[in-house]
């Protein structure tokens, strides 16, 4: 299971709970299991999300591998000029 | 692939990387050879022309074209029933209705229509024939009176399920972040500093207005050439509008003169294809500068809240900013970007901030560098600006206090690697211009600045020629030096001279995916493919080297632009240079070429101190730039000229921004100063010369130690100046621009 540290603004889609527990080994499976877990969280993972894993940013690195003990904390989607 | 971040950096000594080598670009740009975008021509072309709103918000109830459809010359006319709306993809969707307005013309300058005739005078003509009855209606402005009750609504049904019930229909979205306990941590303070900011809209001000020329095929294919940051984006934008495989069409990138992030989308192209599959012709579009301030993306102004808290000796125990952005006409303000960088400098037990995004009679908000950042820089460092003061602390030494460092957990959710901003404040803090005497009505600003940077798709491939030389082709446009960064890096990997190296932007049909020029991505993203082509290319090298010598291929290494014969049993064999090689390739198994195409994460985040000093005439409110000084991490500068560049450009931009620049609207909801008589930029003579102390805290995600460079220099500019300004008019400046007038006011009513 790895700990997933959501934006306080999509709390409301997963039980109020600002840290939630996903099975993943990878990016790809943590955003299935995100958008599985939490339906409500799935109009966000459509509109894009980026991902810190252990302090770095991925935005669309499917088999990018997570630890179990990795940070994971979901972002809004990285823009830039 | 994806790259592991983690592995890629590597110390060495360089030798070409880190010099000030000539740049590629620049005779043919000084003596007008370059060929920007309005400088692109086709036979039997036709130029196109469009027609905007003159109001802010209106009711299209009819076009009527037949008139300017009859004029001799005219060959086709274009509304909005021509496109079929994206049902499926409300992003690309905005776009073109944003390129050409439908039922309602959203702010004033709003594209409403569009003809291809055989010249300008006639197109103009034209565009006077055609009748376009309005019902107008009553417009909004302004951020804070969008989402009042009663306020003009724009759209119905756009705001998303994060916007509470009951609220505007002009929310678009919310979004929070933090940790901890704000109200706990305000309540520990000595004192907490509560202020509201305002920012206005500046334009990116790029001197190269938007150009395209647009040719389409009976067969269905299509080409396109334009001024952009991402020629890649283009074709995959218009390929949806116009329901094209993305392999039909061809986007060729011109030079571009400028964009900082105002080029990251479409505004001509979609309404240039579709002149041209009507007309059968050719057809070139080019803005004007009015077209360009009216009609293509500010960045957005903002309304900022803040309240922090700080002990009497500089630490800040709590912190929380409610940030409102108005985006334009159309979602997406980059208001989550402001929100979860607004405190992203410091290191804080208890923080949270709140961002709405808010849509408004304006045109469609494009990226500014730093997309949002800037706006909440300023509300955040002069409140802790004031703070610092108000207890009589030394600024930098108050954030050096309360700095973000290697394991802090960041006010959005990250924790940090090795990170630069303490070494900024130091350096800063050492500085001679930090301890420089000041004189009457004047006043010396700081500020911190934050910026993520990304990576994204990326494709290089290096190609070596039949007489030793080198050629790069990459897919971004060259807005900030990548050509020569790309030769460089080039030329280290591979131990050749800098000359032997040149880099080209190629087609769309030339290369994979590219991700757009923007997030401060191409030194390090494109620059981290050139590297790993240059080691494919070395790999084939030592190959062929290998085989005409008759040893294993790991028994060859490669040095200084040469195959070695290095293992036990190699035997003897004098070095085989890069050209030796090249020279008999057509013998040894063809052309040899090294690609990567990969998708580089894990950019490093980027910090920086700016520095000011200015001066304040208290009888008329003008404001003198001094003095000014950037510290910023860079992580390895590949090209240091570029990199201080790159610092001075930010930091001008934010003067521009902190000191003159606005989109002044009238009553009517129109654009009162569409030109740059109006829309004042700094100019040379306004500023002294920016001092750049560039700091090289290398990157652990690229190889040479890389990260993004573009965007950082213009986050703390806003809020720099303003603390000058506060100081040296003594009162506490929360509105920018501090155009005279309205510094003026502050002074008298002080």
């Amino acid at each position: 299971m790895v700990a997933v540290t959501v934006f306080g603004s999509l709390a409301r889609f997963t039980d109020d709970k600002t840290t939630v527990e996903i099975e993943a080994s990878n990016l790809r499976e943590l955003l299935e299991g995100l958008g599985e877990k939490y339906p409500g969280l799935k109009p966000q993972l459509k509109r894009g999300v980026s991902v810190a894993i252990d302090g770095r940013v991925y935005n669309d690195s499917w088999f990018q591998p997570i630890e179990p003990d990795s940070e994971v904390v979901l972002l809004a989607r990285l823009k830039g000029g | 692939m994806a790259l592991d971040s983690k592995s890629e950096y590597d110390v060495r000594t360089f030798k070409v990387v880190g010099t000030r080598v000539q740049r590629p670009d620049g005779v043919d740009k000084v003596t007008g050879k370059a060929r920007f975008g309005a400088d692109i021509t086709a036979p039997g072309m036709l130029t196109g022309l469009i027609l905007r709103s003159p109001h802010a918000h209106a009711r299209i109830r009819s076009i009527d074209t037949s008139a300017a459809e009859a004029l001799p010359g005219v060959h086709a006319v274009v509304t909005s029933a021509d496109f079929t709306p994206i049902d499926d993809d409300d992003f690309t969707d905005d776009i073109l209705a944003n390129c050409m307005a439908r039922d309602k013309a959203l702010y004033d300058g709003h594209a409403v229509a569009a003809v291809a005739a055989s010249s300008g005078h006639i197109a103009k003509a034209a565009l006077k024939l055609i009748k376009v009855d309005y019902e107008v209606l009553p417009h909004v402005t302004d951020v804070d009176k969008a989402i009042e009750p009663g306020a003009p609504v724009l759209h119905e049904g756009r705001s998303d399920e994060t916007v509470p019930e009951g609220a505007s229909p002009n929310i678009i979205s919310r979004c929070e972040f933090g940790h901890g306990d704000v109200e706990a941590g305000l309540a520990k303070a000595d004192r907490v500093v509560e202020r509201s900011f305002k920012t206005e809209a500046t334009h990116q001000g790029y001197i190269e207005p938007h150009a395209c020329l647009a040719q389409m095929s009976t067969d269905g294919t299509a080409d396109l050439w334009c001024c952009t940051q991402g020629h890649y984006m283009v074709r995959n934008t218009c390929a949806a509008i116009f329901r094209m495989e993305q392999g039909q069409l061809r986007v060729t990138a011109s030079e571009i003169g400028g964009g900082f992030g105002g080029k990251t989308t479409v505004f001509l192209e979609p309404v240039a294809l579709m002149l041209a599959r009507k007309s059968g012709r050719p057809v070139k579009m080019v803005m004007s500068r009015s077209e360009v301030l009216r009609a293509t993306g500010p960045t957005s102004s903002s309304s900022v809240d803040v309240r922090i808290g700080m002990t009497k000796d500089g630490k800040i125990t709590g912190a929380f900013a409610e940030l409102r952005y108005q985006g334009g006409a159309y979602p997406g303000s980059p208001v989550e970007m402001g929100a979860m960088s607004a405190f992203a400098a410091y290191d804080l037990e208890h923080v949270k901030t709140v961002g709405w995004d808010i849509v408004c009679n304006r045109p469609k908000q494009a990226a500014y560098r730093a997309p949002g950042a800037p706006m909440a820089a300023f509300a955040v460092e002069s409140a802790i600006d004031e703070l610092a003061k108000g207890f009589g602390l030394d600024p930098i030494e108050v954030r050096l206090k309360n700095a973000a460092r290697e394991g802090t957990k960041s006010s959005y959710g990250v924790t940090y690697p090795a990170i630069g901003l303490e070494a900024t404040l130091r350096t800063a803090r050492d500085h001679p211009h930090w301890k420089a005497p000041l004189g009457p009505n004047q006043g010396r600003g700081v500020a911190c600045g934050f910026w993520f940077n990304f990576g994204g798709d990326t494709c290089v491939s290096l190609n070596i020629t039949p007489d030793g030389t080198v050629t790069v082709s990459e897919g971004n446009p060259d807005i900030g030096g990548s050509r020569a960064s790309m030769s460089m890096m080039a030329a280290e990997e591979l131990g050749i001279p800098y000359e032997k190296v040149r880099t080209i932007v190629a087609d769309t049909g030339s290369l994979g995916q590219n991700e757009v020029t923007d997030g401060s991505r191409v030194t390090f993203a494109v620059g981290l493919a050139t590297i790993k082509a240059a080691r494919a290319a070395k790999a084939e090298m030592c190959k062929r080297a290998a085989m005409t010598w008759g040893i294993d291929p790991e028994a060859v290494e490669w040095r200084d632009g040469a195959a070695h014969a290095t293992g036990h049993n190699a035997g003897e064999h004098p070095p085989m240079t890069l050209a030796e090689i090249a020279a008999i390739a057509s013998n040894t198994g063809g052309p040899i070429a090294g690609h990567c195409e990969a998708n580089p994460e894990g950019a490093g985040v980027s910090f920086a101190t700016h520095m000011v000093d200015t001066e304040v005439d208290p009888d008329t409110g003008a404001t003198k730039i001094l003095r000014y000084t950037v510290f910023q991490d860079a992580g390895k500068a590949v090209h240091p000229d570029y990199v201080e560049g790159q610092f001075q450009g930010g930091a001008t931009q934010g003067i521009g921004w902190a000191l003159n620049e606005e989109y002044i609207y009238g009553e009517d909801g129109t654009l009162q100063n569409p030109g740059f008589l109006d829309y004042r930029v700094p100019v040379a003579s306004d500023l002294p010369m920016i001092d750049t102390v560039i700091l090289e805290i290398p990157n652990p995600g690229h190889p040479y130690g890389v990260r993004g460079v573009g965007e950082t220099s213009i986050v703390p500019p806003l809020a720099a100046v303003a603390n000058a300004v506060s100081e040296a008019a003594d009162v506490r400046m929360t509105q920018i621009p501090m155009s005279p007038p309205r510094l003026l006011s502050a002074i008298l009513a002080k």
